[in-house]
């Protein structure tokens, strides 16, 4: 069970080793398209990695709810609970 | 009168060196890019030849981490040597509708698809990766130019096996002439360096089996020689039309004076034993860029070591050239880098581009008991070309029966 802090840091790490983005840029209130500037398919990419990651499943209808780094978190949060 | 074409920017990642000055003066000093595989693959699959010719440089040396992870190995090596082809011809202002390219591979983003598919069977579908088919199509590498240098007025991709570079060569040329563009980069690129075609090639008695001397594996014209030797990288030209590189000040390396593709139709691999088909090639080059035999004082054959690849060659040229042929310095530059597959007729382009520019002609390897069926004047150590006018040839051919031929010209 990893705590809303580790996942955002594990998520950091995934954004950075696909798109090459400083870890300290992912924070929780920003967008991953407007913000982030991350196309669809490094979105999956990511996506993908943290089900690894996490050991979770993240539908794929889910995955364009997945608006910001927080809604990202929490889905993997209430996923995990 | 058709536009002239001049090249002003080479760029090129091998075996013998991961830049153009490097492969250049290595070529002329002659050394060997093959070596005997480390990968714990080749015992593992039990492959029946344990050396090819790696690229000499990785390509992150040159791409970030990000940018690599997201091309193909054969894309990667693309990238590297059109960057230093266009940091070479130092155009500053282009005009990116009027900027095309011209990338070709021979066999595409193997690595890419069978590493997905290796993927697809060991974790499922869920983790092959979001960016494997613009990884592993063939068009890639040239996308990957287009999108880096944002060259608008098209990004094309021949696909004529081991010809394949000399033909994108042969459409830099057409698309410029024929006005659809002022400016393009073209070439090839190949990463094949993979058990899977090692397997394939080997299965097809294509390979060398030299397994334990891979240095003096590959060695056009001897009678010793036993198949070719797969090599990896990729070769670029900047090819300019004569206004726009005149306009602004360019160093102008030579001119493209013309270039062919015809094929055999006569086997699916097996070269035509006459060269029917290359020695129409070769005419119809010499004759688009109104070169006669005399012209031509250097040829880059296609030469790959293979028994029965290398004597059709050797009629074709003597059809086409004549008696004039004696007079030629002949270089099997494969010897050295091994067979860059879809890569090849580029990274030979730039080498018979530095030929006439530099008038010297590169150094075959390897060769100790010249076949007597194939009496060329092979260039064993590095020899000046004559001053003056002069031109050389550059030959491909691959499996399909494709023959493309390009003659440069001294400015």
């Amino acid at each position: 069970m990893a705590s809303n802090e580790e996942i955002l840091a594990g998520l950091a790490e995934i954004v950075n080793e696909e798109t090459g983005l400083a870890t300290e840029a992912v924070e929780m209130d920003k967008s991953f398209t407007e913000d982030l500037d991350i196309d669809s398919i490094s979105m999956m990419t990511i996506v993908v990695n943290a089900e690894e990651k996490f050991g979770v499943r993240i539908p794929d209808e889910e995955v364009k709810n997945l608006k910001t780094v927080g809604d990202a978190v929490s889905f993997i949060s209430n996923a995990q609970a | 009168m058709a536009r002239k074409v001049v090249i002003t920017g080479l760029g090129a990642t091998t075996p013998i060196g991961g830049d153009v000055p490097t492969m250049w003066k290595n070529a002329l000093k002659g050394v060997s890019g093959a070596h005997t595989l480390e990968d714990d693959w080749v015992a593992k699959y039990e492959l029946p030849v344990h050396f090819a010719a790696r690229a000499s440089n990785a390509a992150t040396e040159v791409l970030s981490r990000v940018e690599a992870k997201r091309m193909d190995p054969s894309t990667q090596f693309a990238v590297v040597a059109s960057r230093e082809a266009w940091a070479d011809a130092g155009i500053t202002e282009v005009d990116h509708d009027r900027l095309a390219v011209a990338f070709a591979t021979g066999i595409g983003g193997v690595w890419t698809l069978l590493d997905a598919w290796d993927t697809l069977r060991e974790k499922g579908p869920r983790r092959v990766l979001p960016m494997t088919v613009p990884m592993l199509m063939p068009n890639g590498p040239a996308a990957a130019v287009s999108l880096d240098l944002g060259a608008r007025a098209g990004a094309h991709t021949p696909v004529s096996a081991c010809a394949s570079g000399t033909e994108a060569v042969h459409m830099g040329l057409e698309l410029i002439r024929s006005g659809k563009a002022d400016v393009v980069v073209c070439g090839g690129a190949e990463a094949a360096i993979h058990p899977m075609p090692i397997a394939a090639f080997a299965s097809m008695q294509a390979l060398s089996r030299r397994n334990d001397d891979p240095e003096h594996a590959s060695r056009p014209y001897d009678l010793g020689r036993d198949g070719f030797v797969m090599g990896e990288g990729a070769g670029a030209l900047v090819l300019e039309a004569e206004e726009h590189a005149l306009a602004r000040g360019a160093r102008i390396y030579a001119e493209l004076a013309g270039t062919s593709v015809t094929a055999d139709a006569y086997h699916i691999t097996a070269p035509d034993p006459q060269g029917l088909g290359a020695t129409r090639a070769l005419k119809a080059a010499m004759f688009d860029g109104r070169i006669q035999p005399e012209d031509v004082v250097h040829v880059n054959a296609h030469a790959t070591s293979t028994p029965v690849g290398d004597k059709p060659e050797y009629a074709a040229l003597k059809a086409a050239l004549g008696k004039q042929l004696d007079s030629v310095a002949v270089s099997a530059t494969k010897s050295q880098m091994g067979h860059l597959l879809g890569a090849s007729g580029a990274v030979e382009a730039v080498l018979t581009v530095m030929a006439i520019y530099d008038r010297k002609a590169p150094v075959t390897i390897n060769l100790e008991n010249q076949d007597p069926e194939i009496p060329l004047d092979v260039v064993t150590t590095a020899r000046d070309l004559p001053s003056g006018s002069i031109a050389a040839l550059s030959n491909s051919f691959g499996f399909g029966g494709h023959n493309a031929v390009i003659a440069v010209r001294s400015i």
